[in-house]
């Protein structure tokens, strides 16, 4: 069954004969390996094929700029739409539409027919400026619950109470404006209202009684912001203050960084919502008056393995979710120009309903370039992309729980991206800043107009004219422009003398620059649709009149199932070895990594792979920022720790975990551990139930006392709650990401060894620790307990190990994470193209804890030829070490001996092959 | 020695001009990112750098091509040398300006297509330097460059069988990616096209990516950066 497949132009007029036949010899059609055909009004019906193309108000980047290239070739403006063709010849309607529903087409974005899709080009509608008023003083509290649920407002019953009674206390009723700006600005996705939250928390043992009864006073205030504040570094710029966090890098320049997340929509359309995670997370780092330099996502997804039985209705499958948030993510980084570097990806069945999306990014600005201050008087200036229906209700929709019908219900929350406008908009504001034409920015991102200017405007009172906003197109009611999340959007104050500066930026870069509104003294939000006031609300109640909640937190501690299965033998062991290293989750990345431009900027100095032929995966990735390539010698390191598979037996342990692992990542390329950053983002259940809301206690008291441990400040966060799927939440997910300063480009550590180098040590102590490990999973145990904080002092040891890489002491280190020591020399030895000859002893611990414990704190280290006593020396009191082995060149073989018995002896072609023979990203088509 | 001043046009979307500003710095000469539009007559030499200009809509270069093509066609045939790198390449390719004239008017019989895997590729590839070819390198890079490919549409194709040999035979091979790195199933593995007269250079890598040895993912393999080619055309840009 063979599939053509054919793009075709839609043309609402004759562009002129002469464009016509440019266009088919050369713009639309490439000669040399395709064909152009002109169809001139309908074409004859075709049972055996299929149209897709977009809904309305869906962008179309294709179709904008075919238009345009039609008025350079001296052809009148005709619109243009663009339609995708598959045909099967022979194939019956019924398959056909199968195909189209599970392959071909998105019903989220686009439409499709078997056979011919009507004509798109509608007339424009004609503008609309009804602003309507929604009467809820006389509602009871049913009446205001179905009423949010009505209009996707996601607010509950105490927040709809309060604002029944501001508007009965102002004598009117609201607009329909003003209660989507309440709602948008109130949103938890807006607002972080659990994280804000009292709670009452109470921690179980297994058998029900009670370990200890707190009031927590915000986890935000009182666990992450607290320990900031305890470590104080000096050289943290701003933290969980702006839109992104900022640290200093060296002298001159500081760094930017936001991670933040996009799972519903990209639930709904993997390359869409993934695109414009990207676009966001980017648009955070400008809105610090940063220059985006680096991206990061980490991924989690379903097996792609799920059989297409166990898919429900309303959820896409697992491997078409995977291949369109890779293929969002590589196309927005792309072409806007950043290296993707850093990331994981995590597969566990539950993440089917809901996969997960993390988008990071990183940015550069000189040291106090970023201004927050906007003045009565200044302009409010929108530049970028214009304003359409698109991603109406994002806020809200991400702060509710997705069910079967979210798709039909909330289709128009998911966009596509154009990170060409993205770009421009980028260039624009870097101008802008080291011309000194703005004095406060933001990003347009969930809510909108109506969360950039009510922020930006919360010091001082702003008033803008809806009737000034560049629309896409006509038609847009008044509350729509106000709350549209469309994207490539920032807002600025500017001081009116600017204008004209702005402007010619605008026109330099090919960025739409559009004063709207003024920034006034009066503490109020105000806008209007030319003459109708559609919002009027006082700022303090829009930004502080939102209730705090009071929440119940329960955490029981599980109960560890007793048994464990039978220790691995010298038969076994290179067995579950191989078969560990085919997980998905441990398997080889390279095929998604190669979809990712990780070099562009020119500035990646540690690749996210590593060794002669590309093949080793690894841990931190090091960049040299393009601005001070020629006159410095800093770098950055990016490292990431994610476990979801600890967080159900102990999600405070879940923490420590993934802070160590991000934190020994950016060491373990070169960082100073003195000079690390952590964000966190937090993917978890409904927080209204207690035991979501525990386990989301516990964990932020890990990422507390893990960060105290390491003395490394959090600097900015995030969290995505409700990710639940009819009434079934997502494993509790906490990413974090460090980002750690390389004091000296020239001294990075890579996670291959070398031949001709020295012996190999392992660092730190491996302890019973199967809890939730890869080994665990795969053998169907529980495992026993969760890696608990390394023993002695981390960072004494973190610290000796960077003044090791520094002493030129160290030829290659890899951590430990998933699959423990065991994968780790794998990993180690497939990356070189070098056998390892490693000889443990067991010191009391059972061969399968010696090889797949997944204990925090541990290095494999090659040191470097005859470094082998200095490294030993380096090595401070307290921390754990002992030499384990020699690497081979001769000898291309994993041998592994526990107290002088060779238990595991794998070539490494064996281990390559299996570690490659993971899930394809692409394959699925 | 003189600096020549090397134009690095750019369109909305390219994105490795800084890289290429820097090489042509490493290089000996002095760089200016120029926009579209911008009159090249004082510049020595022009570069059009990578990035995904237009967003790689109707075709990677095809609207830059539609725009910079007679500008960049002008100034060629005032005998001053022109490079184009990934996106660039693309432009100098739709634009006719490679393989060049005897490629035949109005019908051209090479392209830059999708990859043939189907998806985007960054991955280091390693470059030989075709011997005879009508820039006249030989000797003057090293045997092989080393240095990352990233797009989705660099594959390079051809009309048929004796357009293929046309491109070897007239010289107009640049460069052929080393047995076993073609990451996009380009025909004969070719990297990299100059138009007859030597002057127009235009490779899918990217060199400016590899100008220092803290680039170098392969420490145990030194010596092969891009920074030669660089050298070579601010070269040529001193020589006219």
């Amino acid at each position: 069954m063979t599939v053509e497949r054919r793009r075709v132009y839609l043309l609402a007029d004759h562009p002129g004969d002469e464009v016509l036949e440019a266009l088919c010899s050369t713009v639309l059609a490439d000669t040399v390996v395709e064909e152009a055909t002109v169809q001139h009004g309908a074409p004859p019906h075709d049972p055996h094929r299929v149209e897709v193309g977009f809904l309305p108000g869906v962008t179309d980047t294709e179709a904008r700029e075919l238009e345009a290239v039609i008025v350079q070739l001296g052809g009148p403006p005709v619109a243009a739409a663009t339609v995708r063709v598959y045909r099967i010849e022979g194939a019956d309607e019924a398959t056909l539409a199968d195909l189209a529903r599970r392959r071909w087409a998105n019903a989220s974005i686009e439409r499709w027919a078997v056979g011919e899709l009507p004509a798109p080009f509608a007339p424009a509608p004609p503008e609309h400026a009804r602003v309507e008023t929604v009467p809820v003083t006389a509602l009871d509290d049913d009446a205001l619950a179905e009423l949010s649920r009505r209009r996707l407002l996601s607010l509950d019953r105490t927040e709809l109470r309060t604002i029944a009674s501001f508007y009965a206390a102002e004598g009117r009723e609201p607009t329909d404006a003003e209660l989507e700006t309440l709602a948008q600005t109130w949103s938890e996705h807006c607002n972080h209202k659990t994280f804000r939250a009292e709670i009452s928390f109470t921690h179980r043992e297994a058998d029900g009684s009670v370990r200890s009864v707190e009031s927590i006073d915000g986890l935000l205030r009182s666990h992450l912001r607290a320990a900031t504040d305890a470590v104080a570094k000096p050289w943290v710029r701003s933290a969980f203050v702006d839109n992104a966090g900022i640290v200093q890098l060296d002298e001159r320049w500081d760094l930017a960084i936001k991670v933040e997340t996009h799972n519903h929509p990209s639930a709904l359309e993997p390359f869409g919502g993934a695109n414009t995670g990207v676009g966001g997370v980017v648009r955070d780092v400008i809105g610090v008056s940063a220059r985006p330099i680096a991206c990061l996502d980490v991924l989690c997804f379903a097996p792609p393995d799920t059989p297409a039985e166990a898919v429900p209705e309303g959820v896409l499958a697992p491997a078409r979710v995977a291949e369109g948030v890779v293929a969002g993510i590589g196309d927005y980084g792309n072409k806007l120009g950043l290296p993707t570097v850093a990331g994981a990806v995590v597969y566990h069945p539950g993440y089917l309903g809901n996969p997960l999306v993390y988008c990071g990014a990183v940015g550069i600005l000189p040291h106090g370039a970023h201004r927050t201050g906007p003045r009565p008087g200044d302009l409010v200036v929108v530049i970028g992309g214009r304003t359409g229906r698109d991603g109406i209700h994002g806020a809200t929709f991400s702060s509710a729980e997705l069910e079967t019908d979210t798709a039909a219900v909330a289709g128009t929350a998911v966009q596509i991206g154009d990170p060409i406008t993205e770009k421009a908009t980028m260039e624009l504001v870097c101008e802008a800043r080291d011309a000194g034409l703005y004095r406060a920015l933001t990003d347009c991102g969930a809510g909108g107009l109506s969360s950039a200017v009510g922020e930006l405007g919360a010091p001082t009172g702003v008033e803008v004219d809806l009737t000034t906003v560049p629309r896409k197109y006509a038609g847009l009611a008044p509350w729509e422009v106000w709350i549209s999340e469309a994207q490539e959007r920032m807002v600025l104050a500017v001081p009116p003398e600017h204008l004209t500066a702005l402007h010619e930026l605008g026109r330099r870069w090919d960025c739409e620059v559009t004063a709207i509104g003024r920034f006034s003294e009066d503490g109020r939000l105000r806008v209007r649709h030319g003459g109708a006031p559609v919002v009027d609300l006082p700022m303090d109640f829009l930004h502080d009149g939102c209730p705090r909640r009071s929440l119940v937190a329960e955490w029981r501690e599980p109960a560890v199932a007793g048994g464990r299965v039978a220790d691995v033998t010298v038969q076994s062991a290179g067995g579950l070895l191989l078969a560990l290293l085919r997980q998905p989750t441990i398997a080889s990345k390279a095929d998604i990594i190669a979809t990712y431009d990780h070099e562009v900027r020119g500035g990646t100095v540690v690749r996210p792979w590593c060794g002669p032929e590309a093949a080793g995966p690894s841990d931190g990735v090091v960049l040299v920022p393009h601005e001070c390539w020629e006159d410095g010698e800093a770098a950055f390191a990016l490292g990431v720790g994610v476990n979801p598979r600890y967080g159900r037996l102990d999600p405070y342990r879940m923490a420590l975990a993934a802070v160590d692992e991000a934190f020994r990542n950016v060491v373990a390329a070169g960082a100073d551990p003195d000079r690390v950053s952590l964000l966190d983002n937090f993917c978890w259940g409904n927080p209204n139930l207690p035991d979501r809301l525990g386990a989301l206690v516990r964990a932020t008291q890990g990422c507390h006392d893990a960060a105290i441990a390491y003395q490394a400040p959090f600097v900015s966060g995030k969290d995505s709650l409700f990710n639940e799927f009819d009434g079934v939440p997502i494993p509790a997910t906490l990413l974090i990401t460090a980002l750690g300063v390389v004091p000296d480009r020239r001294h990075t550590a890579q996670a291959w060894p070398r031949a001709g180098a020295g012996a190999l040590f392992l660092v730190g102590e491996t302890r019973a620790e199967l809890g939730g490990s890869m080994y665990a999973e795969l053998v169907g145990e529980d495992g026993g307990s969760v890696p608990g904080p390394p023993a002695g002092d981390p960072l004494v040891t973190y610290r000796a190990l960077h003044r090791a890489i520094g002493a030129g002491l160290v030829a290659g280190v890899h951590d430990c994470s998933e699959g423990g020591l065991a994968v780790a020399l794998a990993e180690f030895a497939l990356a070189g193209s070098l056998g390892l000859d490693v000889s443990l002893a067991s010191d009391g611990l059972r061969r399968d804890e010696l090889l797949f414990s997944e204990s925090n704190g541990r290095f494999v280290v090659q040191v470097a030829a005859g470094a082998e006593e200095a490294f030993a020396a380096a090595m401070p009191d307290g921390t754990a070490w002992r030499r384990i082995g020699t690497v081979s060149a001769a000898d291309a073989v994993l041998r592994i001996a526990v107290d002088g018995e060779t238990v595991v002896e794998e070539g490494v072609d064996v281990l390559r092959s299996a570690f490659e023979g993971g899930p394809r990203i692409g394959a699925y088509a | 020695m003189s600096s020549p001043s090397i134009a690095v046009v750019i369109a909305p979307g390219s994105n490795r001009e800084g890289e290429a500003a820097r090489a042509v710095r490493l290089a000996g000469g002095q760089a200016e990112i120029v926009p579209i539009g911008t009159p090249l007559d004082r510049f020595a030499g022009v570069i059009l750098p990578g990035g995904f200009s237009y967003g790689d809509a109707l075709g990677g270069g095809m609207r830059w091509a539609l725009q910079v093509g007679e500008a960049v066609a002008a100034f060629a045939d005032s005998g001053r040398p022109v490079l184009g790198i990934c996106n660039g390449f693309q432009v100098l390719v739709r634009a006719g300006l490679l393989p060049g004239s005897s490629d035949g008017a109005g019908s051209r019989s090479v392209t830059l297509t999708g990859n043939a895997h189907g998806r985007f590729a960054c991955r280091w590839v390693s470059l030989a330097v075709e011997a005879g070819n009508a820039a006249g390198l030989d000797g003057l890079l090293p045997p092989v460059i080393a240095c990352p490919v990233a797009h989705g549409e660099g594959r390079l194709a051809v009309r048929d069988a004796e357009a293929l040999d046309a491109l070897a035979a007239g010289g107009r091979v640049l460069f052929r990616y080393v047995e076993g790195t073609n990451p996009n199933g380009s025909v004969g593995d070719i990297a990299g096209l100059c138009d007859e007269r030597g002057l127009v250079w235009g490779l899918m890598p990217h060199p400016e990516d590899h100008v220092s040895d803290l680039q170098n993912p392969f420490p145990d393999r030194p010596g092969r950066s891009g920074l030669a080619l660089f050298e070579a055309f601010v070269n040529r840009a001193r020589s006219i």
